[in-house]
């Protein structure tokens, strides 16, 4: 455990900041190299079927182009799936560029242009002619699902639903309360506002220097050399400053292998940056279609939990990801079934987006749940409360810590929960209906392998290395205040080196594990670096701390001394000077540990509560004011906290009421690949959001007790909304995006019906 | 500075800029936007690429003091005109009052927005037609941010423009 001092648990500033505000933080397309080439990717216009002929003649005699790639001509790589899978692949074959003349997807890149600058290779792409055999396309998950199938190769064991328990069906047969209703969700696209870029840098004896835009640049770098046979040493990947991933940057995606192909073909500096509309060619989050069932007794506590969950997939590739367990564990429940199944479309493989499962699935339970609160007619709270569970039902072990209690008590004092009127429709403001809606949130509390290196120099500054990134995290600012914590400096003196592939190793930023594992990693480094201290220390003549352990031993002041009586001990520098030495260096190490895992699950939790107001005759929906309280273990730094709790509740407000990837399916094809018509929350859709923390002490999550915020922001936030929707107007719809539209048609025939 | 010798066969125009107060005389092939040139032969990549289409806000730089997409304008369009990016507002030793704002208000998360939100804040300072929060969130919309900062932003704002209100105030007092 990591307890709050002079830098841990305080407000700071990020480290990264005055680089970030004043344009010198340097991104992954905005690096130089002498002669660099740039190209740029021709993607196809079919969403299934075959290039018969692509001409790129005149692409070729276009001015300032030097080469153009196509199927026809492109560089060998790896043949064995193997050599493609990357360290956060899933079951299937991974996508491999211009390999053949087959389309997967509508956007599949089908061509690279290089030349000597920017707008020579976009526009000679422009001039190449390509004849496609299109087959026909399949793109519509609802026309589709009746191929539904469970997904014969598990991404990771976790992920499978856990068997069911108890009479599920029996349960809800007989129970007093029933609601079953089906919820979809269309695909969303994360966005991130830094382009996929790559700069490859060719050095003079042929090594690489790669900067790639990647949530881990030890994934980039080892995954371009498995599949171009490239010697590990030679090869060295960044990734200093990610301009935002949500996801979308654990796997590579194409522009690394394009750039790293040329490069090595032409034996020059290349660099390949991708347009807006090829984002939404990539990873996202996939529509999804979830069926629910709950039952209750009179008192509403649950007896029968039933949760289908099916979402779309890729042709080529099984992505899967947690969207019913939830359901399992979150209340409860002694009788429980839950489902999972994948279909295949003709689209680019889906991948992990914020909270990837938690967000599609606990939307539906959440939501199912304020459909239930009014069934049996209980307070939304109050329904909560009565099915709490301090235990992991599916996998029948103890929660390391669970202050879900103080969210609901806490978020709903500062929201004013108190004053609602249960009734929908009955609170107004002007034109607009009020509507108040809550949810839970939940994610998994991981804990990552990963290293981390720690140097104490002899005039008291510290330097912290980890392989680690900073996609927005606040990674930089978190690992630099436990370094500076260990030696009892302030934040300055300590400086963080992270986003490179030759520090230690450290797995991809995701999943929220970050702050807990290279936190954890940089805390175990820290007090090696103290024990080593204490070993010279103890070499010195007459040492005061010859009979100190290393648990009693820290450093204050610029000394290593007793912990109990900081008059006793020694300046570090005089250790140093004795042990002849200038600096110490130490690599520290964290696994999870199979003893806690045997025994114990752990999770973040949230309580959201969401105010909309909702004009009565346009039916336009806005979310006034939102209030989450957030129990995730230990706060590190509540600035950087509050932001990425912040950030989370933001994508959940786009996931409620924007974000929707729009297809005509007679061809295939996404018909807003760009984000004016692709919508994500602006300034003005984001009003009021208040954060609070409640502080857990949890010494298993991971050992700094440190739980992460990556995702839990996100999870419940589309629920809270929908059920405010619900609250303010009396309509509960149950298929996100909640755009006007859905609104209106509900009125319209509510009103219809009345007459 | 000639910067057409990459495709050179084709026709280039003479444009010159003054960029941060620094004079560039430029020889340009008429397609090259503001940003691309920026980003590009220039090297300062504080002007960010975040969709090319004018909907981001991303690639925001000063014209003259007005605030514009500057992947909406071709540099050659440009002669005789004072720009102004990220760059030029401040470095990391002596910030402009906004960096510092945008920087105490956690204003940014990955950054990659923050130096046109910037731009975009100045400029909405300078043109004065926001007096309250609803206001700088209206006229802010043009700036995506995809971290979800827009809270901070908004009070990063908010802090510089009464700041400047009380500058006012005081000098108009005495």
């Amino acid at each position: 455990m990591l307890n709050s001092s002079k830098v841990v648990g305080l407000p700071l500033s990020r480290i990264d900041g005055p680089l970030k505000v004043t344009g010198r933080a340097k991104y992954a397309a905005e690096h130089f190299g002498p002669g660099m080439l740039q190209g740029y990717v021709l993607f196809s216009t079919i969403a299934t079927g075959r290039i018969a002929e692509i001409d790129t003649s005149e692409a070729e005699r276009f001015p300032g182009v030097v080469k153009v790639y196509t199927h026809e001509n492109r560089p060998p790589a790896a043949k064995k799936d193997e050599q493609w899978k990357d360290e956060v692949a899933v079951p299937g074959h991974p996508f491999r560029p211009l390999e053949n003349d087959r389309v997967l997807y509508d956007g599949q890149p089908i061509a690279l242009v290089v030349a000597d600058s920017f707008e020579a290779a976009r526009d000679a792409t422009s001039i190449i002619r390509v004849r496609y055999e299109a087959g026909e396309p399949h793109t519509d998950l609802k026309r589709e699902q009746d191929n539904s199938y469970v997904p014969p190769v598990p991404r990771d064991k976790q992920m499978a639903p856990p068997p069911p328990r108890g009479n599920p069906e029996g349960a809800f047969a007989q129970a007093p309360h029933q609601i079953s209703a089906t919820y979809s969700l269309e695909g969303e696209y994360h966005n991130p506002m830094e382009l996929f870029g790559t700069t490859v840098i060719f050095g003079q004896d042929g090594e690489l220097t790669i900067y790639d835009k990647s949530q881990g640049s030890q994934n980039s770098h080892d995954t371009v050399c498995k599949i171009f046979g490239l010697d590990p040493e030679k090869v060295v990947a960044h990734n200093e400053f990610v301009g935002g991933a949500f996801g979308s940057g654990l796997r590579p995606k194409y522009q690394l292998f394009f750039a790293v192909m040329a490069s090595l073909d032409m034996k020059r500096s290349v660099k390949v940056e991708m347009s807006r509309r090829e984002m939404f060619y990539l990873t996202w989050r996939p529509t999804s279609i979830q069926n629910l069932s709950l039952a209750a007794d009179a008192e509403g506590r649950l007896q029968s939990v039933m949760h289908h969950a099916m979402h779309a997939t890729s042709q080529y590739e099984d992505y899967q990801e947690n969207v019913a367990n939830w359901s399992g564990l979150l209340y409860k429940c002694d009788n429980v079934k839950i489902t999972y199944e994948i279909t295949k479309l003709d689209v680019s493989t889906p991948g992990d987006m914020r909270a990837p499962g938690a967000a599609t699935g606990v939307t539906a339970l959440e939501t199912a749940m304020d459909e239930l609160a009014y069934e049996v007619g209980l307070d939304p709270v109050e329904l909560r409360i009565r099915n709490f569970i301090h235990r992991d039902q599916n996998q029948d072990k103890e929660i390391t810590s669970k202050a879900l209690h103080a969210c609901y008590r806490e978020g709903a004092a500062r929201f004013g929960w108190s004053e609602r009127v249960m009734q929908p429709r009955s609170m107004r403001d002007g034109n607009d209906l009020v509507g108040w809606g809550m949810a839970t949130g939940v994610w998994e509390a991981q804990l990552s392998p990963a290293e981390a290196r720690v140097r104490l120099s002899s005039d008291g500054k510290v330097v912290v290395s980890a392989a680690a990134s900073d996609i927005g995290t606040g990674t930089y600012t978190i690992l630099g205040q436990i370094g500076a914590d260990a030696f009892d400096l302030p934040l300055h003196a300590v400086s963080v080196k992270i986003g490179q592939s030759t520090l230690p190793k450290t797995a991809v930023q995701g999943g929220s594990w970050t702050a807990a594992s290279s936190g954890s990693a940089v805390q175990v480094a820290s007090r090696m670096v103290i024990a080593t201290l204490l070993r010279h220390a103890q070499k010195m003549e007459n040492s005061p701390l010859a009979k100190a352990t290393e648990e009693q031993v820290e450093v204050a002041d610029g000394r290593l001394v007793l912990e109990a009586n900081h008059q006793v001990g020694v300046a570090i520098s005089d250790i140093m000077d004795a042990a002849g030495v200038t600096f110490i260096e130490e690599n520290g190490k964290v696994e999870p540990d199979p003893s806690i895992q045997k025994k114990f699950s752990a999770y973040t939790h949230s309580g959201v509560f969401v105010e909309v107001k909702v004009d009565e005759e346009l039916c336009r929906p806005r979310v006034t004011r939102v209030v989450i309280a957030v129990a995730a273990g230990k706060i590190l730094n509540p600035k950087t906290a509050r932001s990425q709790i912040l950030g989370g509740v933001v994508m959940g407000l786009g996931m409620a009421l924007y974000e929707e990837g729009l297809a005509d399916h007679r061809i295939g094809r996404i018909m807003n690949p760009n984000i004016a018509e692709y919508h994500v929350p602006a300034h003005a859709d984001v009003e009021d959001i208040e954060v609070i923390f409640i502080e857990e002490d949890d010494d298993k999550a991971s050992p700094i007790g440190v739980k992460g915020l990556g995702e839990i922001g996100i999870v419940g936030v589309a629920a809270a909304v929908s059920n405010a929707i619900f609250h303010a107007t009396g309509s509960r719809i149950r298929s996100f995006p909640i755009t006007l539209d859905k609104i209106l048609a509900d009125n319209l025939l509510e009103s219809e019906t009345v007459q | 500075m000639d910067l057409s010798s990459q495709t050179s066969s084709l026709p280039t125009c003479s444009v010159s800029l003054s960029i941060n107060g620094q004079k560039h005389d430029l020889e340009l092939h008429p397609w090259v936007s503001l940003l691309d040139l920026l980003r590009g032969p220039l090297e300062l990549t504080g002007t960010k690429k975040g969709c090319d289409h004018g909907q981001c806000g991303a690639c925001t730089v000063l014209v003259d003091g007005q605030r514009v997409n500057s992947c909406l304008k071709l540099a050659v369009s440009l002669d005789g005109s004072e720009i102004t990016t990220i760059e030029g507002l401040g470095s990391p030793e002596n910030m402009h009052p906004m960096q510092k704002a945008f920087l105490e208000h956690d204003a940014y998360q990955c950054g990659y927005c923050t130096p046109g939100q910037i731009c975009s804040a100045v400029g909405l300072v300078g043109e004065g037609h926001a007096h309250n929060r609803a206001e700088i969130r209206e006229l802010m919309s043009g700036n995506l941010c995809r971290c979800g900062a827009y809270t901070n932003i908004a009070d990063a704002i908010e802090e510089v423009m009464g700041a400047e209100a009380a500058k006012s105030n005081k000098e108009a007092a005495e």
